[in-house]
């Protein structure tokens, strides 16, 4: 007898009552995309719950996997047997003799909630405990800290016996609470901005802007691997690549040094909000912290954002930049945002950008381009690729070899 | 006997490379690239891969690469792209008395159906003057088309200076074969004011039937056939995935070393020149300002001797040149681009074209010049005295 299950606990969609069905299968089809490559896995639905059957599959490498799934509070390994007690005490002393090394007190809980099987809570508790000691040489219980805490689940589908809870991701299936358009810009806030937004239950576009010659080939491909890092956690991302030197040249042109990066963040979001339209975005996803830079003040962040009329989600705001740095850390983005090739927002950066930038001295800027501001837009959008990525591929790459031919 | 090919602009053999290449995609990625599997991902990127490639050797951008089936569509699609994306009645095109049959002829059926047509004359050294381009266009004139090299001549157009010359008339879209330019000389057709430059793969030892048009940002063209809507809109058909790789590759391997390969083929040209001027039965068609022809270009009259003849007595003799140009040779008309130069049908029609290409050296040079002598000497008494 091994541990041949898991148990995954699905997090806050439990709460929610109605489209419960809905968000049950959402979460297994995420688990599955998830764990697709381990293919000798079996599924089980449950009512709150999935089981998964390892089937040989290793544990340690699933597990790896499983908890960067969002939707998923916790998850163990388990055994699974008949709901008989001959059987549910052989899992349960199969389970203490895998514990290594050996512990030398344990406290069995047992939680019946199959009301069918003949014995209580109660009953069960010393019915177990007591083969297990009886079994095992040198093993003491403490119930009030026990180093083992042997858990044994009675329900109507079977009994679950495990002794070890990994903690997971959770939030909400991907994709559950809708989609939004993040703005990627290359730098370390953003794609942690992505990620807890995506944990959320939120589906993600992303959105760069690339401002060549200025900025390099490199750093696109650097929003490129973030793109595809953020990919290991949504399946798949879009990420759309909008040309911005012209709409950013003619910005440095207007004589308003100051104001440059208000400007430019405006239009970002304009063009930004015109490509969530075009893919059914609801919302656009920002990296701005309260304070963090000259166009994160609050008087920044309210003339800039009223350039949009889609929701701005800044999950950041109120977070410190050590525990943002923390974060991109514990996602895997750190090292490719630390990468030191310039993205479009350092250029044509004034020494001393606007911290209170004046609203109406902004429209008055934007009103003098005229037609040319909805021209430079307009082409920005059209003149946009878009590259799909998942966390190995991208849709604009040659097949391994095939460069030989250019 | 070893058989030399003197007749690169008629068309070249194909980069090794470039042949392996094609076959190898053509047997890898057989799908559409319009189709939405993978497998029609794949080919679609190779080909907006040769397109990026392309458009970065001829400083385009990359939405600016048209694909076509070579340089006769490329020219048909520039010219009665713009004279259909026209919407009034009144149309005027200007182009040259050397063109291309290509841009000639498709030229001259506009005409038929009513578009009023100027064509500037050349000077002896077959080359239009700026001035006379700008003195043509008119109110009604949609377009300008002229060709950069001349196919027969090798005359090198002075296109940057109608560019310049046609600055003022932002009415008028500046077309520019460019067939016989393109990795022979530098072209910076956006620099110049051109809006559309036509190329061809084969002449730049890449595949027969791919060929390319630039064509400018914001400049919009009718399409020649009605279909699928490929490549912008602009071209319809299941575009040519091989050969567009193989097309691409055949640019970057011409573009690169280009400039060695000019310096080598100017001196050879030289030589050949200097050889020609020992022969006094051949005279020499075209400008004596270097700077003023094409490198791998030599263009000369056998006056009162028909040029197939010569052809074919060269060809006895392991030399392959053509008469004219290879698409006209056939016709034993004077030549037209000659006769506009204000030779006579004797001379015009007495010609001979000597195209030069990677593999040529000194050592082929001088067997050329040598057998040329022989040619003519056998050929000789033949000749209608004048």
């Amino acid at each position: 007898m091994t541990e041949d299950w898991i148990i995954v606990r699905f997090g806050e969609i439990t709460v929610k009552g109605r489209n419960r069905t809905r968000f049950e299968e959402l979460m297994l089809a995420r688990v599955k995309e998830a764990l697709a490559s381990f293919q000798s896995l079996t599924y089980d639905k449950a009512y709150g719950r999935l089981y998964i059957r390892l089937n040989g599959e290793s544990f340690e490498k699933v597990a790896d996997r499983l908890k960067d799934v969002f939707g998923i509070v916790s998850f163990s390994p388990a055994i699974r047997t008949e709901n008989e007690l001959a059987k549910i005490r052989e899992a349960a002393l199969a389970v203490m003799r895998a514990v290594d090394p050996p512990p030398r007190t344990f406290k069995v809980s047992v939680k019946r909630a199959y009301k069918g099987f003949p014995h209580d809570s109660r009953e069960m508790n010393h019915l177990v405990g007591a083969h297990v000691l009886r079994n095992t040489p040198n093993l003491k219980v403490d119930v009030h800290q026990p180093e083992v805490e042997l858990k044994v689940e009675i329900r109507e589908e079977g009994t679950f016996v495990h002794c070890r809870t990994v903690p997971a991701a959770g939030g909400f299936p991907l994709g559950m609470n809708g989609k939004a358009m993040l703005l990627l810009s290359g730098g370390i806030d953003s794609p942690v901005a992505g990620w807890m937004m995506m944990r959320k239950g939120l589906e993600l576009e992303a959105v760069h802007f690339h401002s060549y010659p200025y900025t390099s080939e490199q750093s696109k491909e650097k929003v490129v691997a973030l793109a595809q890092r953020l990919a290991y956690y949504g399946g798949r991302m879009k990420l759309h690549v909008v040309p911005f030197t012209e709409l950013q040249t003619r910005l440095a042109r207007t004589g308003y040094e100051h104001l440059m990066v208000t400007l430019m963040r405006r239009a970002m979001l304009r063009i930004a909000e015109r490509l969530a339209e075009k893919s059914g975005a609801l919302a656009l996803v920002t990296g701005e912290s309260l304070g963090q830079v000259a166009s994160q003040t609050l008087a920044s962040i309210n003339v800039i954002g009223r350039a949009a009329t889609l929701p701005i989600l800044r999950p950041l705001v109120a977070m410190d930049k050590l525990d943002i740095i923390r974060m991109a850390e514990r996602i895997g983005t750190y090292e490719t945002s630390i990468l030191p090739y310039e993205d479009c927002c350092t250029l044509f950066v004034p020494k001393s950008p606007a911290t209170n930038p004046n609203l109406r001295i902004v429209e008055r800027a934007e009103r003098r381009l005229g037609e040319d501001m909805e021209r430079l837009i307009q082409e920005a959008v059209a003149g946009t690729e878009t590259i799909e990525v998942t966390e190995t591929e991208r849709s604009d790459a040659l097949r391994a070899g095939e460069e030989r031919w250019f | 006997m070893q058989t030399l090919y003197f007749d690169h602009s008629a068309s070249t053999p194909p980069h090794e490379q470039v042949i392996r290449t094609m076959a190898e995609v053509m047997a890898a990625h057989y799908a559409n690239p319009g189709s939405l599997h993978r497998a029609g991902g794949e080919a679609l990127k190779l080909v907006e891969r040769a397109r990026a490639s392309v458009a970065e050797w001829l400083g385009a951008k990359p939405q600016e690469v048209v694909f076509t089936s070579g340089g006769t569509e490329s020219n048909n699609l520039a010219i009665k792209g713009i004279v259909g994306s026209v919407g009034r009645k009144r149309k005027h095109i200007v182009t040259s008395a050397v063109e291309h049959a290509s841009v000639y002829q498709c030229v001259r059926q506009l005409e038929e159906a009513g578009v009023a047509v100027t064509v500037v004359p050349v000077d002896r050294d077959g080359r239009v003057s700026p001035e006379q381009v700008r003195a043509a266009v008119r109110d009604d004139t949609v377009l300008v088309s002229i060709m950069h090299v001349n196919n027969e001549t090798g005359a090198i157009q002075p296109i940057r200076e109608i560019g310049e010359a046609l600055a003022d008339c932002p009415h008028v879209r500046f077309h520019v074969d460019g067939v016989q330019a393109i990795a022979k000389i530098p072209v910076a057709w956006k620099d110049w004011g051109v809006d559309l430059y036509t190329g061809s793969a084969h002449k730049f030892r890449g595949p027969k039937g791919v060929g390319f048009l630039l064509v400018r940002e914001g400049v919009r063209l009718a399409p020649l056939n009605a279909g699928g809507g490929q490549e912008h809109g602009m071209r319809s058909g299941t575009p040519n995935v091989p050969g567009i790789v193989a097309a691409a590759q055949a640019l970057r391997l011409a573009m690169e070393g280009a400039e060695e390969r000019r310096a080598r083929w100017r001196a050879l040209r030289r030589r050949i020149l200097e050889g020609v001027r020992e022969i006094p039965e051949l005279v020499y068609n075209g400008s004596e300002r270097e700077e003023l022809q094409a490198p791998h270009i030599v263009n000369l009259s056998y006056p009162g001797m028909r040029p197939e003849v010569l052809v074919h007595t060269l060809e006895k003799n392991g030399i392959l040149v053509s008469t004219q140009s290879a698409c006209s040779s056939r016709s034993l008309q004077p030549s037209r681009v000659l006769k506009a130069m204000g030779f006579d049908d004797a001379r015009a029609a007495g010609s001979i074209r000597i195209s030069m290409g990677d593999e040529h050296d000194e050592t082929a040079v001088e067997l050329l010049l040598e057998r040329l002598k022989q040619a003519v000497a056998e050929l000789k008494p033949l000749a209608k005295t004048r």
